[in-house]
């Protein structure tokens, strides 16, 4: 496309950053398989599975887990229904206020997060309603919303309103319309906003430290961990297992949208 | 008519057909959920908060006064809470700029020269340490700059284990190790939130027209004039968009200064150590409102300099 | 003008205003069965807006339309039986050519077999088969095209709407489709109200054409009327090119004293202008070949005045010439004008 070429020093600061990026990651799974169990020693002094099996036994990872599990896929079906309401209302429609719901929306990522734990707990305080996992749900929908509605809006910005006329005027009604017109055309972006909720939901911690109790979900484990250390190997393993579980909802929304852009839109 | 009947509808789709017919009663159907949740419970939880901020503490009892009064307002003004604002601003405007620093090349070279297979590579590289765990991130930090951890190898191997000594031994930014220092806690800053810096600056750097490059060489511009004079101005709005998240973002952590860094607080610690420990919610409040005032201003600077269309 | 059984649309007094904008502003007009009926205007004449009406994606802001007699305020457009083939073509990009066609049946509760079946119909009445698996996006426009037009009339709708449907084609195609949409309004027997910007288009294809301006229907008639007794100074320049003569000028070239048009091709040179009723020297100004004929541009009575020879007829620059016209070709009008 373009005749000049990178400069070597763009080219190495380019790479450079990239695998500043990523090493530590890379780090985190070396240190899952290491033998030494007391100290931060690099490089291990051995490899070994054994810590995969101690944390497999745990039932207190097993307990966090499914917790974590839970608020993440309420919190995510919560934030798919109220999302997807207000990019279908934001996404074409002018009217007096739409800058300010829009900011709205955007608010709960925008502020620091402690700032929207901190509200919502005293708001909670204030409703005398005791923290539960309700409340941790509650707080995760807040915002997960924003992370579902940037996805919606965008398809429902590229998707052609004719659309939606052409059902009506065949003869379908407002709920066949929803389902065989605008679902399936909005249906992977959708399922992307999904994933990337889930992924969200499922390693915040800093809302959740504020609308929890005595619920301990799995990065609130890990924060205990991390501030009082009990068994390092095992918080290790537990680190590389949430990298798993947010890797591969990242990498398939990612699919899911790319290829989105040749599904929707008019068919001209 | 047709020789198909129309299909008998139930009444509740008369309702919705009627609905979607009305325009603002329709936008007001489709608004209503979202903007009770978001507009209602959480804006009025956001306001609950400040309001609490007039509040005060009684110190013997430990129960919170609910009369207006200014003395936790007062109360944030002593010295002691002054440091620690000046303190994390600071820190957020030092990772700010590092941050700007370092995502530029990557966000220039993925926007100018990747293409097909490599773009969408770039893509994934700087997606996937945004969304991974934070803590995860946080934690690998822990590891490589523990006393014991990977740099002090590194740098031992390659006999560079006395600068690092020297290094440590410097007031302020050194300390007993990186771990535990000024240095550490802004390179895990840095490191955590540097994709959010790429990929507005990036989003930017596409929407700079290539035969813009061309006109300016074209018109007889050397490579650095094309770059200080097209591209630079071109890419400020994205390097702000970028900065809104990383200056915000910074200023309301309380987790990494709490795992990698000395013994200083920073505002996020003090907010969690006032409602927390402390139980003193005014005071908590009170610090609140800085990083949305801080977050205010600066927003209505970046809104001005045409940050928002880059987000 | 109430309405009669031989009326598919009936339009009294309807305006549509967005805001401040009147779009369309106070429109009568009527449309027979089985008629051919373009709107015919620049853009945002409101033409597509009455198209809008009619389908129910509008509501009249003021006035009355009726529908084979019944009336259509109100009525939302999965209740009218009328069907839209669109300016897009609209088609579901995620179905399949069968299940666009068939998707008006589904949505009623049609068995598939009996559904599918008719779809296929369809396709064959717009002579499209064999496509049936394909998605839009494996289409070319042509197909396009007919998929939207199948879907449209598989449900046989009392009226078609078309709105600009062949603005996206090309030359060559356009032309083939608009003697197909001729062929299937002949072979169907439906009303079709076909929006265009085209004026060749309108005048080819419509049993009547009313043109559109600023919200207001400004003439109603047959291609022909339309063409040679445009009533007013819009129509006389929008249909066709015209010599439009001022009040002033007219008298000179044997008119009223009114607004007048002069059709270029009535204008006869040479040797042929001796038979006519007006009879006029002109100074040949220069001559362009158009391929049938050549456009020739005449100084007459001092006036700009532009003429279609034969062409075989050629004059030379600065050349004195006789021209003349017969009474009919001058045709008088209001002077309500385009300057839009």
């Amino acid at each position: 496309m373009r005749s000049d070429e990178p400069s070597l020093l763009l080219k190495l600061s380019a790479i450079g950053g990239l695998i500043f990026l990523h090493w530590p990651l890379a780090i985190i799974v070396v240190y899952a398989f290491t033998t030494e169990d007391k100290s931060y020693q690099f490089p291990p002094p051995g490899l070994t599975l054994h810590w995969f099996s101690v944390a497999w036994a745990r039932p207190d990872i097993w307990a966090a887990l499914t917790l974590s599990f839970n608020v993440a896929l309420v919190a995510t079906g919560l934030a798919l229904v109220l999302g997807t309401l207000a990019a279908a209302a934001l996404s074409r429609a002018q009217f007096w206020g739409r800058d300010n719901v829009s900011l709205l929306l955007i608010l709960p990522i925008a502020l620091p997060g402690i700032i929207t734990g901190i509200a919502l707990r005293s708001a909670f305080n204030l409703m005398d309603l005791p923290y539960s996992v309700f409340t941790i749900v509650l707080g995760h929908a807040t915002f997960c919303i924003v992370v579902v509605y940037n996805n919606a809006v965008a398809r429902f910005r590229r998707l052609s309103p004719s659309l939606v006329e052409a059902s009506f005027d065949l003869g379908a009604d407002a709920f066949q319309t929803f389902r065989y017109v605008v679902l399936p055309n909005i249906g992977t972006a959708l399922l992307a906003g999904g994933m990337l909720a889930f992924a969200l939901s499922f390693d915040e911690v800093i809302v959740t430290t504020f609308t929890a109790g005595q619920q301990t979900t799995l990065p609130i484990w890990m924060l205990n961990e991390l501030v009082r250390p009990r068994e390092r190997p095992v918080t290790n393993v537990v680190a590389v297992l949430v990298m798993a579980v947010t890797f591969f909802p990242i990498l398939a929304a990612y699919w899911l949208t790319r290829e989105g852009e040749h599904v929707a839109g008019g068919s001209r | 008519m047709s020789d198909l009947a129309l299909r008998r509808r139930g009444p509740l789709s008369s309702l919705l057909d009627a609905v979607y017919r009305r325009p603002r009663l329709f936008l007001a159907v489709l608004l209503a959920a979202p903007l009770l949740w978001l507009g209602v419970v959480y804006l009025g939880s956001l306001f609950a908060l400040l309001a609490q901020s007039f509040f005060s503490l009684d110190d013997f009892s430990g129960v919170i006064v609910r009369e207006f009064t200014l003395s936790t307002w007062v109360q944030l003004m002593a010295p002691a809470n002054l440091d620690v604002i000046i303190r994390t601003v600071l820190m957020s405007a030092l990772v700010t700029v590092a941050d700007a620093i370092m995502a530029f090349p990557i966000a220039y070279y993925a926007a100018r020269y990747a293409r097909g297979p490599m773009k969408a590579a770039f893509y994934l590289l700087v997606m996937m340490p945004l969304w991974s765990s934070y803590l995860v991130k946080v934690y690998a930090w822990k590891l490589i700059l523990a006393r014991e951890g990977i740099d002090t190898w590194v740098l031992d191997k390659i006999g560079l284990k006395p600068l690092l000594d020297w290094y440590l031994s410097l007031p302020v930014i050194g300390g007993p190790s990186l771990s535990a220092s000024y240095t550490g806690t802004f390179i895990v800053f840095c490191y955590v939130w540097l994709p959010y810096m790429i990929l507005p600056v990036q989003a930017a750097l596409e929407r700079v027209p290539g035969n813009l490059i061309e006109a300016s060489a074209d018109l007889g511009a050397s490579q650095g004039a094309t770059f200080r004079h097209v591209i630079l101005p071109l890419a400020f709005p994205g390097v702000v968009a970028g900065s809104i998240f990383t200056f915000s973002l910074t200023l309301g952590d309380y987790i990494i200064p709490q795992i990698v860094g000395g013994s200083q607080y920073y505002l996020g610690q003090a907010v969690y150590a006032q409602q927390g420990t402390a139980g003193n919610i005014p005071l908590a409040a009170a610090f609140s409102v800085v990083p949305i005032l801080i977050m205010g201003v600066y927003l209505t600077f970046a809104r001005k300099l045409g940050a928002f269309d880059a987000l | 003008m109430t309405s009669t059984s031989a009326t598919a649309v009936l339009f009294q007094n309807v305006s549509r205003h967005f805001g401040t904008v009147r779009a369309v502003d106070g429109v009568d007009f009527e449309i027979g069965q089985g008629e051919f009926f373009a709107m015919l205007g620049p853009s945002g004449s409101g033409k597509t807006t009455c198209l809008r009406l009619i389908a129910g994606f509008e509501q009249p802001t003021a006035g009355h339309i009726e529908i084979f007699g019944e009336t259509a305020e109100g009525l939302a457009p999965n209740r009218r039986d009328v069907n839209t083939v669109f300016q897009d073509y609209a088609l579901f990009p995620h179905m399949t050519v069968l299940n666009n066609v068939a998707y008006a049946l589904m949505v009623r509760g049609v068995p598939r077999a009996e559904r599918e079946k008719r779809a296929r119909e369809a396709l064959s009445l717009v002579r499209l088969e064999g496509m049936d698996a394909r998605r839009p996006a494996q289409l070319s426009g042509g197909q396009r095209q007919r998929v939207a037009l199948a879907r449209a009339l598989v449900n046989r709708p009392k009226v078609l709407l078309l709105d600009e449907p062949l603005g996206a084609l090309d030359l060559k195609l356009r032309e083939e489709m608009q003697e197909e949409l001729r062929r299937l309004h002949k072979q169907l027997g439906l009303t079709f109200v076909f929006v265009t910007h085209d004026q060749g288009e309108a005048l080819s294809m419509a049993d009547r054409v009313a043109v559109f301006n600023k919200g207001r229907i400004v003439q109603v008639g047959t291609p022909e009327d339309i063409y040679q007794r445009p009533t007013t100074r819009f129509v006389a320049d929008f249909v066709g090119s015209s010599n439009i003569l001022t009040p002033d000028q007219a008298p000179r070239f044997g008119g009223v004293s009114r607004w007048t048009s002069l059709r270029p091709e009535s204008i006869l040179i040479g040797a042929a202008a001796d038979a006519m009723d007006v009879r006029q020297t002109a100074e040949v100004i220069d001559q362009q070949f158009q391929g049938a004929m050549r456009k020739t541009r005449l100084k007459i009575n001092g006036l700009e005045i532009c003429a279609m020879a034969p062409a075989s007829q050629t004059l030379g620059v600065g050349q004195a010439a006789t021209v003349g016209w017969s009474h009919g070709a001058l045709h008088a009008m209001d002077g309500e004008g385009n300057d839009v």
